[in-house]
This record gives C-alpha cells, sequence and structure tokens, in this order.
C-alpha cells in the first residue's frame, strides 16, 4: 500500500497496516525530520522493523537530494538474515511500484570471515580466529609480494580476483544475504568478504551486527568513514548496555599470561631472525614510530586487524613514547607487564582497584608508565606486521594482554579492576582472574551518537523508557512507547504462584533446590504440554539450574512422562549444538509431532530466537532471571550506577531481570493473528514492584484472576484460551477500534487524525 | 516337477509334541519313504500317496517350525518338520501334485474337491481382514453368501481374485509407519537377582537399533569389532559398564577407565562421527536460527574479553573434556533421531542385520545429501515466509490446485466414459482397448482414401451386414434412452426400474461378472482341479438363465423393454463362455483316447 504521512509518501509491502505501525512511522518520521535521537518501544509482533525500513527508504525517496545511507544494527546473524529478507519484500514492493529506476538500492549484511569466506582451504578452520589467520596467511601484503616472486606460495585466487578487477569489482543493486554474497563472490570468483567490505562505503543500506559499530576493535575498521548524515538502527536494543560495557571489558586468566608468555618468546625469536637477515625493517619501523601512530589509514585492506579497543578520540595523535619504539625495548616491556600480571594473580583475597591506583601500581612495580601502556596495543599491532606474523590465532593472548594495558592507560573513570582468586561458587578450586570491567555504557555508544545525526534505539521492552537516556547517556527528541492493540486477546500471561499441592514455587535462592518446587515445576510442564499444541518454550534462570531441574526430572520419571507426549530439546553451552537443536524443534512443530525446548534466560536462544506461530503457543519462565548478585562485576557496576545515575541497587535488579523475562516471553507473538499464552512461574511476580516492571502491552493484558494461579488452575485457563482462539475472527477489528487499517481508513483518516 | 522325485532331509513326528526321528524323506509320485539317520531306529515310513487325503502345513512368518502334515484315510497323520521353510514349500508343492495325479478322477462323489488348493490354511489376522472386508461391503458379502457359501466357489478362489483389495486393506493398516518412541531408552533398567552383584539388561532389537542409530560410534565399533575381535555379549557389556561409569558423571574417573581398556574408550569417548554429521548439517540449516554464525561475528567476545557468563563453567582440563557427555547431549541427540524417523523397513532378528542394514540406509543418505546447492532456493523462500507478517497481507482466496491436464485425450476420454452409463458400455470399452494415436489413424485414412482414389469403390468399406446391425442397434438404443430422456438427463435406465428388480438385475450382473472371471481365467485346464472347477463354474452359470428370464418375466411391461436390453448382454456374455466351454469339451474328448484323465 501507499499513503501521505505528513509531507511524504510512505511504500508500504503490504495491503493492510497496523495504526502502530502507523503511529511508529509518523514519530519516526519527525526524529528524522528533527535530525536526533530517538527511543522507541513497540511491542513484538507489531512488525516494527518493517515499519522502519519502509519509513527511512520512503523518506529518502522524498528527498532525493539526500541519498540514503542506513546502518541497520541486529545483535545477531539471524535477525541479520530476517532483516535482509524483510528489505528484500519492500525492494520488489517498490520495484512493482516505481520500476527498476528509483527502487535501485543496494543492501548488503555484513559479517566476519568466518560467515562470507568462500575459500575452502580457509573455510575448512574450525574458529573464527584461525579463519581469520588462515585468510591473512594467504592475503596479507608481503605474503603476496612473496608469492610474486615465487609462485609456490599459496595465495587465495578469489582474493587475487578481486583485487585484478580492481575498481570494477561492485556489487549491482539488490539486497545480498550472506549466502547471496557467498554465491555471487563464487560465481565471479571474488572474494566476498573484501568485497562487502569495500561495498560498506557504497551500499544505501548495510545490515550488520551491533560491535560493528560499538566495539572499538572493529567499528575502528569497519566503520570508520560512514557520513554523518547517515542513520543509525539499533534494533532489539535492550540489551545495548551491556553490549557497551561489555565491548570495553577485558578479563585475564593463568592460561592468558601463560599463553603471552609464549608469544613474547616466539616474537623474540622472530626479531632476532630479523636483526640477523634484514636489519633495515625494524629501523623503518622506528623511524614510522616516531613520526606518529595514526598509520592505520594507509593500510592495505587485507593487512587490517583488530583495532584498538579504546575510542578513537581517546587515541592521542601523537609520537609513540621513545622507550618502547625499538621492538626488543618494547618485548621487555612487556614481559614486565605480564610478570607483574602474574604477580598480582597470586592473590588469596577479592581485590578491587579503580583504573588510577592500578596504573600507579604498575609504575611503582612495574616502571610502566600510564602513557606507555596506553600505546601498547598499537605497538603489538605495528611490530606483528613488522614482524610479518600472519597466524594471528596464535597471539590472541599477547593481544588481550595490550588491550587490557591500553583500557587501563586510557580510562580513569567509569571502570574498575578486580581481582578474584577463585570463583564464589567453587570456592576450593583456585582460578584466578583479573577482570577490567566497564561500568558506564555511555562511553562505547558516545562516539555513535556524536558521529551521526539520527540514532535510532527501539526494541519490544525497553520499559522504564527514561532509564536508558540515562544509562546511555544522550537526548532523544522523541522517546515513546507503543501499546498494542490487539483484535482479540490473543496473549495471555499468567503469574503461576503455587504449585499442583498448593506449596508456593519459586527460584529464590533458598528455594530453588527444594525437591517440592522441582517437582512442581515439573508437574506445571507435564500437565502443560498434554493440554497445549504445537511447541512449548521454557526458560531457566540459569544453566546450571537447567541441568540440575532437567537431571532431577529425569531422575523421577517426570522427564519421561513428558517424552511421551513431546520430544524434548535443550539449549547447550555447545552453540553448534544448540543451534542443531533449534532446527530440529523447528522441525518436530513443523511436522506436527510438537516440541519443548529447554532454554536458558540469558543464554543465547532468548536473545534473538523467534518462537512464533505454532513454533511457541506456550512459554513458561521458571523463576526470575536476576543476575547472580554475588558476582563482583555486577557488584561494581551496581555502585556506579548508584554513584553517578543514583538508580538504586535494587531497582536496577529488578529492572534488569524483567527485561530478560519480558523479552523471553515477548518472542512468541508475530503478529496479531499469532497467539500464545506466557506463564510466569514464581511467587515473587505476583508482588506490585516486580510485576509493575514488566512492559505495559503485557500488563494491560494480565488480569487480575490471573495473578495468583496454581497448576490446576493455569491448566484450566490454558484450555479455555485455546479453545476461545481456535475461533474464527474479524482480523479488521470489531466495534469502534480498528486493529488492522486499509488503504481506504488510512485516507479517510486524512489529516484530521493525527497522533 | 520333471525328475518325479524329491528327497528333503526332514525330521519325522508321529505327533506334534513327539520330538521326531531325523531321517531322509523321499517323495515318488506314487509314494513317500523315510529313512532314518540312526540306521538303528525302528521307525521306518513307507506309504503311499494314494492314503493320503490332504495335507496342512506351517505358514512362514508365524513362529512355529515349517512342518508339513498329512493325514490319511484312517484320520491318523504324518509329520515332517524341514530343515527350512523352502525345503517345507518344495515338498508341499510336490505332494500337491502327487495327490492330484494320484486322485481319482475329479467331479467324483460329492462333486467337491478332495484337493485343498495350496494355501488354504490363512493366518487369523488375514482371516479377520477378509471377515472386516465382507462387513463393510454389503455387495461383496452377497456376492460370497451366493458363490462361496453355496459351495460354488471356494473361500480361496474367492479371495484370490481380490488380492488386491486384500493388500490395500491391510497396507492402509501398516499404513503409518513405526517410528522410535519419544521416551529416551536410557531407562533399560538392569535387573538384578537380589543375590549376587550381577545385573541382566535385557536388549531387544529394537533398543538395539535405537542404540545403533543414536550413537554411531557405537555402531561402527560394532561393525568391525564383532565378531572379529569380540563376541556379542562381551561388546554388550562393555557397553554397559561404559554407561555406568556415564551415571556417575565423574569425566575423571571414565578417562581413567579409558586409558586402561581401549574397547571401553570407544564408548566413554564422546562420538566423533556425531560431530563430523554436526558440521555437515550445520552448513544447511535455517540461517534464522542459525546461532554458529553469531559466534563467527562476535569479536566482543574474543578469549578473555566481555564477561563470562553468569553461570560459573565447571573447572575441568581439557584433557577430560572428550570424556564427559551430559544429560542434555543425549536428550537432544534422542529427539534428533526419532525426528529422522526410522529408516528400516525390515524384521529386526538379529544384531548384525541391525547394523547393516542401519549402515546401508546411513551410505543412501550419503548419497542424497549433496543438494546443499538447490536447497539455498528453498531456505530464501523460508525465510521469507517466516518474516512475513500474514495479517497484513490480503486473503488470496482459497488455495486451489491449478488444473494441468497433460494429456488432452485422456481428459476427454474419461469425461466420455462418464457418459457411457447412459449409452452402449461397449462402444468406450473398444475405444480405449485400442490407443490409436490420431497421426495414425490419420494415416489409415488417407491409405483408404487414395486407395479409393486409385481404384473406385468395388465394395463397400463397412460389410453392409455389420453396418445394418449397428445401425439398428443405435437407432434402437437412441430411441430407448430418448423415450425418457425428458424426464431427468442424470438418471439411467436402471434408476427407472423398480427398486427390486433393480437390486436383482444388478446381484445377477455382479456374480455373472465373477463367475466368468473365474471361470475365464480357469484356462487352459492342466489340472483336475481346475477342471473340477470349471464344471462347477459350468452348472452355476447355466442356473442362471431361468433366473433372468424370470426377472424378465416378472418386471411390469413398461419396462421390459430395458430389461430385456440389460439381460440380452449378460446372455451375451453367458453364451460366449458356453461356447468356449463346449468347444473346448469337444477338443477334449476327441483326444481323450489316450489321456483318459480328461486335462493336460
Amino acid at each position: 500500500m501507499k499513503f501521505r504521512l505528513e509531507d511524504i509518501t510512505v511504500y508500504f509491502p503490504y495491503d493492510h497496516i497496523y495504526p502502530e505501525q502507523h503511529a511508529y512511522m509518523l514519530d519516526l518520521k519527525r526524529t528524522l525530520d528533527a535530525g536526533g535521537h530517538c527511543l522507541l518501544e513497540m511491542p513484538t509482533g507489531t512488525g516494527k522493523t518493517i515499519a522502519l525500513l519502509s519509513l527511512i527508504l520512503s523518506y529518502s525517496l522524498s528527498r532525493p537530494s539526500s541519498p540514503l545511507k542506513l546502518l541497520y544494527c541486529t545483535r545477531t546473524v539471524h535477525e541479520m538474515e530476517k532483516t535482509l529478507s524483510e528489505l528484500r519484500r519492500l525492494r520488489d514492493y517498490l520495484f512493482s511500484e516505481l520500476g527498476p529506476s528509483s527502487s535501485s538500492f543496494l543492501a548488503i549484511g555484513l559479517s566476519s570471515r568466518k560467515n562470507l569466506c568462500v575459500n575452502p582451504r580457509v573455510l575448512s578452520a574450525e574458529s573464527r580466529d584461525s579463519v581469520d589467520a588462515g585468510c591473512r596467511k594467504l592475503t596479507a601484503s608481503w605474503v603476496r609480494a612473496l608469492a610474486e616472486r615465487d609462485p609456490s606460495v599459496p595465495t587465495c585466487e578469489f582474493f587475487e580476483d578481486y583485487e585484478r578487477a580492481g575498481s570494477s569489482a561492485i556489487l549491482p543493486p539488490g539486497v545480498y544475504t550472506l549466502q547471496d554474497l557467498r554465491a555471487f563472490g563464487k560465481q565471479k570468483g571474488w572474494c566476498p568478504y573484501f568485497l562487502a567490505r569495500h561495498m560498506v562505503q557504497l551500499a544505501n543500506i548495510v545490515v550488520y551486527s551491533y560491535q560493528y559499530l560499538l566495539d572499538p576493535k572493529v567499528a575502528g575498521i569497519i566503520s570508520k568513514e560512514m557520513q554523518k548524515e547517515s542513520v543509525v538502527v539499533f534494533d532489539e536494543a535492550h540489551n545495548i548496555d551491556n553490549v557497551c560495557i561489555e565491548a570495553l571489558s577485558v578479563s585475564v586468566r593463568r592460561q592468558t599470561l601463560e599463553g603471552a608468555t609464549r608469544n613474547l618468546h616466539r616474537m623474540e625469536q622472530e626479531i632476532e631472525r630479523f636483526k640477523a637477515t634484514d636489519a633495515n625493517r625494524l629501523k623503518a619501523e622506528y623511524q614510522r614510530l616516531v613520526e606518529g601512530l595514526a598509520q592505520r589509514g594507509n593500510l592495505r585492506v587485507s593487512d587490517t586487524w583488530l583495532a584498538n579497543p579504546a575510542l578513537p578520540d581517546d587515541i592521542l595523535k601523537e609520537a609513540v613514547p621513545g622507550n618502547i619504539r625499538r621492538a626488543d625495548f618494547f618485548l621487555r616491556v612487556l614481559r614486565r607487564l605480564v610478570q607483574y600480571l602474574k604477580g598480582r594473580l597470586e592473590t588469596d583475597n577479592v581485590e578491587k582497584e579503580s583504573p588510577v591506583a592500578f596504573v600507579a601500581s604498575i609504575t611503582n612495580q612495574a616502571g610502566i608508565d600510564q602513557k606507555t601502556l596506553k600505546f601498547c596495543y598499537d605497538r603489538l599491532h605495528s611490530l606483528m606486521m613488522t614482524l610479518e606474523i600472519t597466524d594471528t590465532d596464535e597471539f590472541l593472548h599477547i593481544q588481550t594482554i595490550c588491550d587490557f594495558a591500553t583500557l587501563v592507560g586510557t580510562y580513569a573513570r567509569g571502570f574498575s579492576i578486580i581481582i578474584e582468586p577463585y570463583d564464589d561458587r567453587m570456592p576450593d578450586v583456585r582460578d584466578p582472574i583479573i577482570q577490567l570491567s566497564c561500568h558506564d555504557a555511555s562511553l562505547a555508544i558516545k562516539p555513535v551518537f556524536d558521529r551521526f545525526q539520527t540514532v535510532v534505539i527501539t526494541s519490544g521492552t525497553l520499559s522504564p523508557i527514561d532509564l536508558y537516556p540515562r544509562l546511555l547517556n544522550f537526548n532523544p527528541v522523541v522517546s515513546r512507547s507503543f501499546t498494542m492493540s490487539l483484535t482479540r486477546d490473543c496473549i495471555c500471561p499468567m503469574v503461576l504462584t503455587r504449585g499442583s499441592d498448593q506449596l508456593p514455587v519459586s527460584t529464590k535462592f533458598d528455594m530453588r533446590s527444594d525437591l517440592g518446587v522441582v517437582r512442581n515445576y515439573g508437574r506445571l510442564l507435564l500437565e502443560m504440554v498434554s493440554v497445549v499444541p504445537d511447541g512449548i518454550v521454557c526458560f531457566f534462570v540459569s544453566y546450571s539450574y537447567m541441568d540440575e531441574i532437567v537431571n532431577s526430572w529425569n531422575e523421577s520419571g517426570i522427564l519421561k512422562e513428558i517424552m511421551q507426549h513431546k520430544l524434548v530439546f535443550i539449549e547447550t553451552q555447545d552453540v553448534v549444538e544448540t543451534t542443531l537443536a533449534l532446527d530440529n524443534y523447528r522441525r518436530a512443530c513443523d511436522c506436527g509431532r510438537g516440541a519443548v525446548f529447554f532454554s536458558v534466560a540469558r543464554g543465547k536462544v532468548a536473545e534473538g530466537i523467534d518462537f512464533d506461530r505454532h513454533y511457541g503457543r506456550l512459554v513458561i519462565m521458571f523463576g526470575v532471571p536476576f543476575q547472580y548478585t554475588l558476582s563482583k562485576i555486577l557488584l561494581a557496576r551496581l555502585e556506579y550506577l548508584r554513584d553517578t545515575f543514583q538508580i538504586k541497587e535494587g531497582d536496577f535488579l529488578t529492572f534488569d531481570a524483567l527485561r530478560q523475562a519480558a523479552q523471553c516471553v515477548g518472542r512468541v507473538i508475530r503478529s496479531k493473528a499469532d497467539y500464545g499464552m506466557m506463564i510466569f512461574a514464581d511467587k515473587r511476580y505476583s508482588r506490585h514492584d516486580k510485576r509493575s516492571k514488566l512492559p505495559s502491552w503485557i500488563l494491560s493484558h494480565l488480569r487480575d484472576a490471573h495473578l495468583n494461579l496454581s497448576t490446576d488452575m493455569a491448566i484450566h485457563i490454558a484450555r479455555e484460551f485455546l479453545r476461545k482462539m481456535a475461533q474464527p475472527y474479524d482480523k479488521a477489528g470489531s466495534g469502534g477500534k480498528k486493529t488492522l487499517l486499509s488503504q481506504d481508513d488510512l485516507e479517510k483518516m486524512g489529516d484530521e487524525m493525527l497522533y | 516337477m520333471a525328475s518325479g522325485e524329491v528327497i528333503k532331509r526332514a525330521k519325522y513326528k508321529t505327533s506334534v509334541k513327539d520330538p521326531g526321528t531325523p531321517g531322509v524323506l523321499k517323495m515318488t509320485w506314487d509314494k513317500l519313504v523315510l529313512v532314518p539317520n540312526n540306521p538303528n531306529s525302528a521307525m521306518k515310513l513307507d506309504v503311499s500317496f494314494k492314503s493320503i487325503k490332504g495335507y496342512k502345513n506351517t505358514k512362514e512368518g508365524s513362529n512355529k517350525p515349517p512342518w508339513l502334515n498329512l493325514t490319511n484315510d484312517q484320520g491318523g497323520s504324518y509329520i515332517f518338520e524341514f530343515d527350512s521353510y523352502s525345503d517345507l514349500h518344495v515338498c508341499r508343492d510336490f505332494v500337491g501334485k502327487a495327490l492330484g495325479r494320484s486322485g481319482d478322477t475329479p467331479a467324483v462323489a460329492s462333486g467337491r474337491s478332495i484337493v485343498i488348493p495350496p494355501d488354504e490354511r490363512i493366518s487369523t489376522s488375514e482371516m479377520e481382514l477378509r471377515i472386516k472386508l465382507l462387513r463393510e461391503n454389503r455387495e461383496l458379502q452377497a456376492l460370497h453368501k451366493q458363490l462361496v457359501i453355496g459351495g460354488i466357489l471356494t473361500e480361496a478362489e474367492f479371495w484370490a481374485t481380490r488380492t488386491k483389495l486384500l493388500e490395500k486393506e491391510s497396507s492402509k493398516k501398516s499404513k503409518q509407519r513405526a517410528g522410535f518412541k519419544s521416551a529416551m531408552i536410557s531407562d533399560i533398567k538392569p535387573s538384578t537377582d537380589g543375590l549376587t552383584n550381577k545385573v541382566t539388561f535385557n536388549l531387544t532389537p529394537e533398543i538395539i537399533l535405537q542404540i545403533f542409530a543414536e550413537r554411531p560410534a557405537v555402531h561402527a565399533a560394532f561393525l568391525t569389532r564383532v565378531p572379529s575381535k569380540m563376541t556379542e555379549k562381551d561388546f554388550w557389556t562393555k557397553y554397559f559398564k561404559a554407561e555406568y561409569i556415564h551415571s556417575t558423571r565423574n569425566a575423571i574417573a571414565a578417562a581413567a577407565e579409558a586409558a586402561e581398556d581401549e574397547d571401553l574408550a570407544i564408548f566413554l569417548k564422546n562420538d566423533d562421527i556425531l560431530a563430523k554429521e554436526a558440521r555437515q548439517k550445520i552448513r544447511q540449516v535455517d540461517p534464522t536460527v542459525n546461532m554458529e554464525a553469531d559466534i563467527g561475528d562476535d569479536y566482543t567476545h574474543l578469549p578473555d574479553h566481555g564477561f563470562f557468563l553468569d553461570d560459573g563453567k565447571e573447572a575441568s582440563e581439557s584433557q577430560y573434556e572428550q570424556y564427559r557427555r551430559t544429560l542434555s547431549h543425549d536428550i537432544n541427540r534422542h529427539a534428533a533421531v526419532v525426528l529422522e524417523g526410522r529408516v528400516l523397513e525390515m524384521d529386526l532378528d538379529d544384531t548384525r542385520t541391525v547394523a547393516e542394514a542401519l549402515a546401508k540406509s546411513k551410505q543412501a543418505d550419503v548419497g542424497n545429501g549433496d543438494s546443499d546447492r538447490n536447497c539455498n532456493q528453498g531456505t530464501v523462500a523460508r525465510v521469507s515466509h517466516l518474516t512475513e507478517i500474514e495479517d497484513l497481507q490480503s486473503e488470496n482466496g482459497p488455495p486451489v490446485a491449478p488444473l494441468c491436464i497433460k494429456d488432452p485425450r485422456d481428459y476427454f476420454d474419461s469425461q466420455a466414459n462418464a457418459l457411457e452409463v447412459l449409452g452402449d458400455p461397449f462402444s468406450g470399452a473398444e475405444r480405449s482397448k485400442c490407443p490409436l494415436s490420431s497421426k495414425d489413424a490419420y494415416g489409415s485414412l488417407r491409405d483408404c482414401i487414395s486407395k479409393i482414389k486409385a481404384k473406385g469403390i468395388h465394395e463397400p468399406v463397412i460389410k453392409l451386414k455389420d453396418a445394418l446391425q449397428v445401425f439398428n442397434a443405435l437407432t434402437h438404443d437412441i430411441s430407448r434412452t430418448k423415450y425418457g430422456a425428458g424426464e431427468n438427463p442424470q438418471q439411467s435406465v436402471l434408476d427407472k426400474l423398480p427398486s427390486e428388480t433393480k437390486e436383482q438385475l444388478l446381484q445377477h450382473w455382479t456374480s455373472i461378472q465373477e463367475l466368468l472371471r473365474h471361470f475365464w481365467s480357469s484356462y487352459p485346464i492342466t489340472s483336475s482341479y481346475l477342471y473340477a472347477k470349471v464344471t462347477r463354474l459350468k452348472d452355476a452359470m447355466s442356473q442362471i438363465y431361468p433366473q433372468l428370464e424370470e426377472i424378465k418375466k416378472s418386471v411390469p411391461a413398461k419396462h421390459k423393454q430395458h430389461v430385456s436390453v440389460l439381460v440380452r448382454q449378460m446372455h451375451q456374455a453367458l453364451d460366449a463362455a458356453f461356447q468356449h466351454y463346449d468347444a473346448d469339451m469337444q477338443k477334449r474328448s476327441a483326444e481323450s483316447g489316450d489321456r483318459p484323465n480328461g486335462y493336460v
């Protein structure tokens, strides 16, 4: 459909539109008009992504003077695929409406070498880092130079062909998923990874992962030359603060230090070798370092490496300090640093320090000053280039140490260093760790807000919406939370507080290993699998709790009974296995056998997998997914939040737990035609202070009668609900409220009805 | 049986419970002789086939051993147990033939054959099936009552022509193939005798198949090691020992055990084959659930970067990692196997065959696995379908299957056949009998024309007499159908008749058809059995004539014409049969000088 929205024409690739989508577009348009940032919360299952994409595309179509540039950030690769699929639909629609001339835009998904490489030799490597290293071994500038002289040196034919094609190697307009890029690369014989990296500058829409903008290590290479006018979208951004702080956090273990020592040894040998054969090279590096460090821009595309972990603005544009200019001096500094860290690891007590104190202690004990620390990472990078090291995956340890040094040297605020001799939950196992933990989410996202005119942060759960501007330290021009107008009550949240024996259930610390609670949870699931068709998803508060409860169900035979109704799949820490389990789960739902998926509230599955339609008719959230409150890092962060933003610890923890819970259950709805039930199985959900933190679209459907249920009542409600949902209904919505707008409705609304 | 002699190894039993005397059974056309292996045995059998009245045998697939039971005229019986069913079948066939030879001229005495046709004995399940079919189909039931209970056909003869029907019924029953059970097999609980520390596991081929399917490494180990390196019993003992070690969830103990016993290590280690398969499968996984790709894109979580998940990872050294197997892994694997479904379509009886069949079916899978190129298009469509918001899209009307007529002539022929009910049933049948392509028809027509052009018409293309007959028949039919055409075009001639007459006619028609089918299928007559059958059929058919006449007389005058048309067709069919019968009898009697038995 095609409609006017104020002064622009919006092309929307469906025949109808939800009123929420219309309102969402209007707010988004005003943000674009104002040229500021915005924060929009709209429930899942109301088609955020397509509304967003079609508005931004239509907006740029109506303003031909400003070319379209959209950086769309998703959390995961599979969300990237979904977004690109929606873009493809939009493109097809534009094509049919406007013809080929104005609908031609280029949209690409960008990922790592691991997901884009088509060279079978490189791809045979297991991990991402070995793929990266394998690629470098074939494409580094010195390797290629060597190969020119000596044909026996292997190179990558795809990269060579891509280089040969030069500027003619471009992608024609279209929408390219990772698979499409690979297919295109294979067909042309060009390396899809470098092609995509090149096309990022030219593409109208780039869909990639958060870290390509947020993590300075990656963003420094990929996203450094984007126009200010670009629109940046962070979709599913409810966890954006966590992503930001994780991007700037490093931890060092014993294994890291041992690895780093090995790396140093190897580099020393390399230096000796160069001294004997090619001393000029080291001298040339010295000269370059005198002149300054900002040399990364001139590097050949295949030589780039992960960039400096600190933010670009924080890197001084000055010469590298004299004491680490010479390669062997630098190695000596690193050796002292590793030695110092080893010494710190030997502690028996938990220690917490600010970066300033830590740097001071390094200066005193190891004789390395703050400025030297700050340059560690770039100096290492330069040295590795000089030494022509290509197996970078071997050198991750020393890289971690230099990351750590640079971050400690750069930031005096918003960080703390925590040294723990053992994990609290296993005090008898000594596993010391030094953690540099970032508390300030605004640090990592600040350059994004500064560089780009419009940043859109959107998700299904951003409640309370006023907290995010504070956490991320920005001023949105529009900040709005939409509710969902439902044609029928197609979501059915319930709070289950008691089991079948009427005793309370909870995952509270003192109750979680109570066999009665475990049994009650099991009975709940067992009853539900016999009532609910197709897919059921269960979320547990942690992996260890899930393991414990599944084992206990297995021993008591509950699991076997559950399996008589549905197949069971479990998320494990092994991603490959989990992916296959998910794929099988979907097939089991498709074929009608029905399945249960056990997942973890903060795990990978909860983060981005949809359980819409028959893939999830019921979600059970076993317990409240609080963070591990005894974690020193969390405590440090809470302290920081309290001191800086006056956010109470308890409030933040509840907020964080409830947004996770809401995120888990929110994935069952795909559209207003879909339906699903959500069970919050913990007595704590019935308390107002917890419940009120749930997003409003869930709260508005949570009836008072459903606030304090026991298993038998929940079963009854589930039966009734499923029966009701099976009835036919009027999709457009009955009564005075329209829940589905057609083109006519929109035109009638015209200008009279403004939101 | 040209040799006229069959020699097989068999055990002779005087009764079912008798353990039997092993010996060699020798059968000739006139007698059977059993010579015991033990020359001292008093048991020696020498029976003439003349004294044998009939025989029975156990069915293959029943759990009884291969027995052949011969009944003699005194009511006693001789039971032979053979080594295999194939031996049994050879002997049974021979006995059948020998009895046929030695028997007196058939159609003697009661007219019922004394020879029990092969496979008279049927399993109860088949019997149930037959009864069920009869119950569901009234027409069939009436026919069965008339022909079988009336003694015209035997039960077996009646059903022999309906094997298709039976098969369909039985396949309908077993159409839903049983997959693996949803429940895990981890619960094969050992049974103890309570006195010693020994535990016993009961393995059925079903369970073994499932173990093999879920754990390819065990499967591979079985194929390579049993029986060359260890016995099957040892193999499973090791397996359950390993399972026990796993159940203690002590990876270090598992590693220690594995180091001592390399056979045990196979079961304790993680499955390499599975890991390889997983890597294969991950490439074809739906991109919207592919979390493995995320890991490949995640530079925030470099080793030692970011936070660890709040779950403490177990402090485990990597050397024990391969001995760690978790319940969740087993559950996922089990569910995946169940979902894949059972690939084997066979009776499971022995571990070796199970293992080999599974290996074979896996190889077939690998062959099919290389189609990832064209599956890309499929995933694109799938993803776009997944991302679609269905209720925003207008309804495209009810789903319709496009009409696809591959060969238009098929279509029009089938339409013409539908009209046949009204017209002459023979015209449609003949048309389909001679499938001529239009090109051939056109060619022959052209030939005709050119011939006529060259020679002129010497004689009419069609004989005058034939043409007149066809013309008369057609005009007759047309006038007949026109007679009632005004009332209801859908109604056939039959519908206009009184319902009683209609029923009678229909029943006659089906029984005539059935009889004729049996009649024609009995030719050429090669045995006394067939001879007897034909005689019976002839008698039955000749009884139909007066019945038909009776119907003709009983109907009211206004329907007489229709009925006589219908009856005429039946008459024609029967007449043809009798003609053939008479001709055959004449031929036979002419030859019968030297063949007193009357069959070839």
